[in-house]
């Protein structure tokens, strides 16, 4: 009896370890190889557009050629570069905002907390697309913010902030804000306030046992929240294409641009493998750096 | 600029209040320690202890009166300028920091010479008997040895009083023992005043110079542990601190300090000593501790000593002693507790039995009801 119970147990085991791989195969590891593959083809006007790996005679048909050509032309280095660099200025942004206001979560009162991380949630309920449309009429010439400006008098003419980058800084920090909040919150919550006191007991003020004791022990949530941030704002679409200018031509834009508008598949999948390893790398030396860390505490 | 106490003592807690909204957690408690005193602040949760402590170390601003420090009122100041330190109950050691770096940490905080940093470390770890541990991170040693770091982190500064937060509540029995004396002997060995908060009375009884019962946010008694004990001022103390047999009763004459109650709960009027005693009828209780009680079959002949007959109703076998529970003919049930002197295998008394118990007068305390 018990003996099969058991075995039952260790079946459910495995099914539910394999659930999660099975998932990552299919929705993440497939499309990979589907997109690393057609970014070694040649386009064609066919469908689908591009030549296939092996062959009428079984042999290899790969190129490299789209990739030489991301790397002879300057301007997806140039747009890489942007992209990487606005999505790490707006991960800054967030940290810097999200900071504080986890921090005041996590010491506020445990009936309050539950309130205040309902409203850090709260945006979720409304359509993304919704939400960076609102910030079309808030932002542009004749929008909330410009009328009221000139109503006051604080201006006689509108704020160029629809269509530049500050607007799209405005969308990337607004939208993502929560995803950095969440975890610093989270680590930030389960710190014990002695040992805050503990350095101001030894002779620390408030501002040296933030940075002594605080800041080091919510790294991990600080790790988390910027790779949330930072990942999926690098690639952002969105933002850039809503509230942002012609000339902000970002890397999101330019991978819609060449699957869509040019229909040059191989080329925007090599785009898209590049962007992957762009922001992998970071990914693994930070996790390099963590599993250091805790090797060394272990 | 810095008041200065006109009193002698080292630590002088002046009328102190904490209230939080309506609470009153500290409640106008005025306090003298001597300078190397090992002195406890004993009472349950919620008595106004931690509190009390906190506002010590800095943590918490008292809502009035005034706290002096060899002289200095440092009612004001904040916690990283106060000569204190405080070793805290959940031991706060830095999980990011290694032995060394946790122990030197309030070293680095006064910029002291990084040579001078390093041999008080090392000689500090030696104290705690941690010297090879340096290196170590908290999340490698124990809970005895992490209390020790903590130990050593707040020594090493030289404060004027150590502060310490329920020091053995999170040992196990055989520890606590080992490290109550430890304490004991570093403290000797420093001469560091130190404070104790701690809820548990053996604790305070086998540490302390003196102890102070508090409950409600108000002092109780503040007496060494054997006045504490043998003399409590009141029924609480009496109570709290170890067990106590209590008979209600009223005043009937006093006459050469001896006071004779009679008292409906054992059906019989008790005698006991008492230096100032209250009028005839008015109500008393007396109050006997079960070890100055003595167990016996046949009645005892000393006529002096109050003596009751009961049945053994309950019996524990402790090792060293036997506790009883003796029901007397009132229904009144009396702990008694007698040391197995002698080594044998047979009960000295079984359930059912039937015996006296007496005690001598000067046992016994007259309380107020």
């Amino acid at each position: 009896m018990s003996r099969q119970t058991g075995h039952s147990d260790t079946t459910w085991q495995r099914i539910a370890i394999a659930l999660p791989y099975l998932w990552l195969l299919i929705f993440f590891l497939a499309p990979f190889a589907i997109i690393l593959k057609i970014s070694f083809a040649d386009p064609v006007i066919a469908m689908p557009p591009f030549t296939p790996t092996f062959g009428d005679d079984g042999t290899l048909q790969i190129t490299l050629d789209n990739y030489a050509f991301l790397f002879t032309d300057k301007l997806y280095a140039v747009t890489y570069l942007k992209s990487v660099l606005m999505a790490a200025s707006a991960t800054a942004l967030c940290l810097l905002l999200g900071f504080p206001i986890a921090y005041g979560i996590a010491r506020a009162e445990p009936e309050t907390r539950n309130i205040l991380l309902l409203l850090i949630v709260l945006p979720f309920w409304i359509s993304f697309l919704l939400r960076v449309y609102a910030w079309m009429g808030l932002l542009n010439n004749y929008g909330v913010i410009n009328n009221l400006l000139m109503w006051t008098g604080i201006t006689d003419q509108p704020l160029a902030m629809m269509y530049t980058d500050f607007a799209i800084y405005i969308g990337l920090v607004y939208s993502y804000l929560p995803f950095m909040i969440l975890p610093l919150y989270a680590t930030l919550e389960r710190m014990d306030l002695d040992l805050v006191e503990a350095a101001q007991d030894l002779g620390a003020t408030s501002t040296v046992a933030f940075w002594n004791i605080t800041w080091p022990l919510s790294r991990p949530g600080v790790i988390a929240g910027c790779l949330l941030v930072f990942i999926p704002a690098t690639g952002e679409y969105v933002i850039p294409y809503l509230l942002g200018g012609p000339e902000s031509l970002l890397i999101g834009r330019v991978l819609f641009d060449e699957f869509f508008t040019n229909r040059d598949w191989p080329l925007a999948s090599a785009v898209a493998i590049v962007l992957i390893f762009l922001v992998v790398i970071p990914i693994v030396i930070l996790q390099r750096n963590q599993a250091k860390a805790t090797e060394n505490a272990a | 600029m810095t008041a200065r106490s006109s009193n002698s003592a080292f630590i002088e807690v002046r009328k102190l209040s904490k209230h939080f909204g309506d609470f009153v957690a500290v409640d106008a408690v005025s306090l003298e320690i001597e300078r190397g005193e090992l002195f406890s602040i004993l009472g349950g949760s919620g008595c106004g202890k931690t509190t009390l402590l906190r506002m010590l170390a800095g943590f918490e601003t008292p809502t009035s009166g005034q706290i002096f420090l060899d002289g200095v009122d440092i009612t004001n100041q904040p916690p990283y300028e106060r000569p204190v330190n405080m070793m805290f109950q959940s031991y706060a050691v830095f999980p990011h920091m290694t032995v060394e770096q946790n122990v030197a940490y309030g070293l680095k905080k006064e910029r002291l010479p990084k040579e001078e940093t390093a041999s008080r470390v090392r000689e500090m770890l030696s104290l705690v008997k941690l010297d090879d541990f340096g290196a170590r991170k908290p999340n490698q040693l124990s809970g005895g040895q992490r209390q020790r770091v903590a130990l050593a982190r707040a020594l090493v500064k030289k404060p004027k009083v150590l502060l310490l937060d329920e020091p053995l509540a999170a040992l196990d029995k055989k520890l606590r023992e080992h490290t109550q004396f430890e304490l004991m002997n570093i403290q000797d060995e420093l001469g560091i005043t130190f404070v104790v908060v701690t809820h548990d009375q053996e604790e305070a009884m086998i540490l302390s110079n003196r102890i102070a019962v508090m409950e409600k946010g108000q002092f109780e008694q503040i007496g060494t542990p054997k006045e504490v004990y043998e003399f409590p001022r009141n029924r609480f103390v009496a109570d709290f601190i170890g067990t106590i047999n209590t008979f209600d009763g009223v005043v009937q004459n006093s006459a050469d300090g001896i006071v004779t109650v009679a008292s409906d709960e054992c059906g019989q009027s008790l005698r006991a000593l008492c230096d100032k005693p209250p009028r005839n009828g008015s109500d008393v209780c007396i109050a006997v501790r079960p070890e100055k009680i003595f167990i016996s079959q046949h009645k005892p002949d000393n006529q002096e000593d109050a003596c009751l007959k009961g049945v053994v109703e309950d019996l524990g076998y402790f090792g060293n002693l036997s506790l009883y529970r003796v029901r007397l003919a009132t229904g009144k049930v009396v702990q008694v507790s007698s040391q197995n002197r002698r080594r044998s295998i047979e009960r000295s008394f079984d359930w059912d039995d039937n015996v006296y118990i007496s005690w001598r007068p000067r046992s016994a305390l007259v309380l107020e009801p």
